[in-house]
């Protein structure tokens, strides 16, 4: 497979030559993990979502480098449109301090940051000694068009595309009788007595 | 373009999700970096679908789907949370100790409690 999808390709690849959408890509992947990282470390609760709308928005540009048109579309509309607006009230539900909080990482810091670096240091080893020698040939027409994925999707993904409909109205039924009210019995019974006895 | 690049990114964000998981506090953070974790996986999946040419686009479905289900994932998510929060007052996951081992005789109500504690 290896050969194959470097072998029709006879121009000459190396670190040394990138091309203009490498250098692209790379430029992005650092804004990337800055950003990502920044999530994970600012100790300014609003600010971890609002960098992670940064760190989003770089991945569907990497879809847009690599020609998943679509995929990149999507990531904008669902993860950056949706979900980091659903965080964001979430920040906002639990009363989450607008200023600096001193105690948003727990004590266990040094250890995750171990098993942090491990992992990275680790898996990095494996893919770059893997994939050392394979280039992505993103010549020809894209790949991730919306014409491409939707009639591949509708032709041969019918089946998970449905269940996935089903599994997300699931879910959306189980959230919202998950944050009912708990004096409200019926949806969720059991829950109410032991409410009573916490307060 | 050169695989290592979008795998090497997909790496690097897996661990900084990682280590988000591992070292944050409160629960909504630590649902930020599980979406971060899940990014990489997707930049893996639409990488190597671009590199192999998938005649059924395999990668990009998946990712697609990916997406979907860490939609639904967030939200129950954060209904959990909410609840949490509702009946404790704080949403810090080192404070949800009811499941932990030597916690000792636990009040008759911790079996209940055992779901939301472990979100």
């Amino acid at each position: 497979m290896m050969l194959l999808a470097s072998g029709h390709h006879p121009v000459h690849h190396g670190f040394l030559s990138p091309t203009g959408v490498e250098i692209a890509f790379l430029l992005v992947a650092a804004v990337t993990f800055g950003a990502a990282v920044l999530t994970v470390t600012t100790k300014q609760l609003v600010h971890a979502a609002l960098w992670l709308v940064v760190a989003l928005g770089g991945i569907a540009v990497e879809y847009l480098l690599l020609t998943a048109e679509f995929i990149a579309w999507v990531q904008v509309l669902i993860y950056v449109g949706s979900v980091v607006v659903l965080l964001l009230f979430g920040l906002m539900l639990t009363k989450a301090p607008i200023g600096r909080s001193p105690d948003a990482d727990s004590g266990n810091k040094w250890a995750a940051l171990l098993v942090a670096l491990a992992a990275a240091g680790s898996l990095l080893w494996v893919v770059v000694d893997a994939f050392r020698t394979t280039w992505i040939n993103l010549d020809g027409p894209g790949q991730g068009s919306t014409k491409v994925s939707g009639s591949i999707l509708f032709r041969h993904w019918v089946l998970p595309f449905e269940a996935l409909s089903v599994l997300l109205l699931a879910a959306l039924v189980g959230a919202i009788v998950m944050s009912r009210k708990s004096g409200d019995t019926s949806g969720a019974p059991g829950d109410a007595p032991r409410d009573k006895e916490q307060r | 373009m050169h695989l290592i690049y979008p795998a090497g990114l997909a790496v690097l964000l897996f661990s900084t999700g990682v280590y988000g998981v591992l070292a944050r506090r409160n629960a909504i953070l630590v649902l930020m970096s599980v979406e971060l974790m899940l990014n990489a996986v997707n930049l893996n999946l639409v990488a190597f679908d671009v590199w192999l040419r998938d005649t059924l686009h395999a990668g990009q479905a998946l990712t697609l789907f990916t997406i979907a289900i860490a939609a639904a994932e967030i939200g129950i998510g954060l209904a959990i949370v909410l609840a949490v929060y509702r009946n404790r007052g704080t949403s810090d996951i080192d404070k949800l100790r009811d499941t932990a081992e030597g916690s000792g005789p636990d009040d008759p109500a911790a079996p209940a409690q055992k779901a939301e504690a472990a979100a």
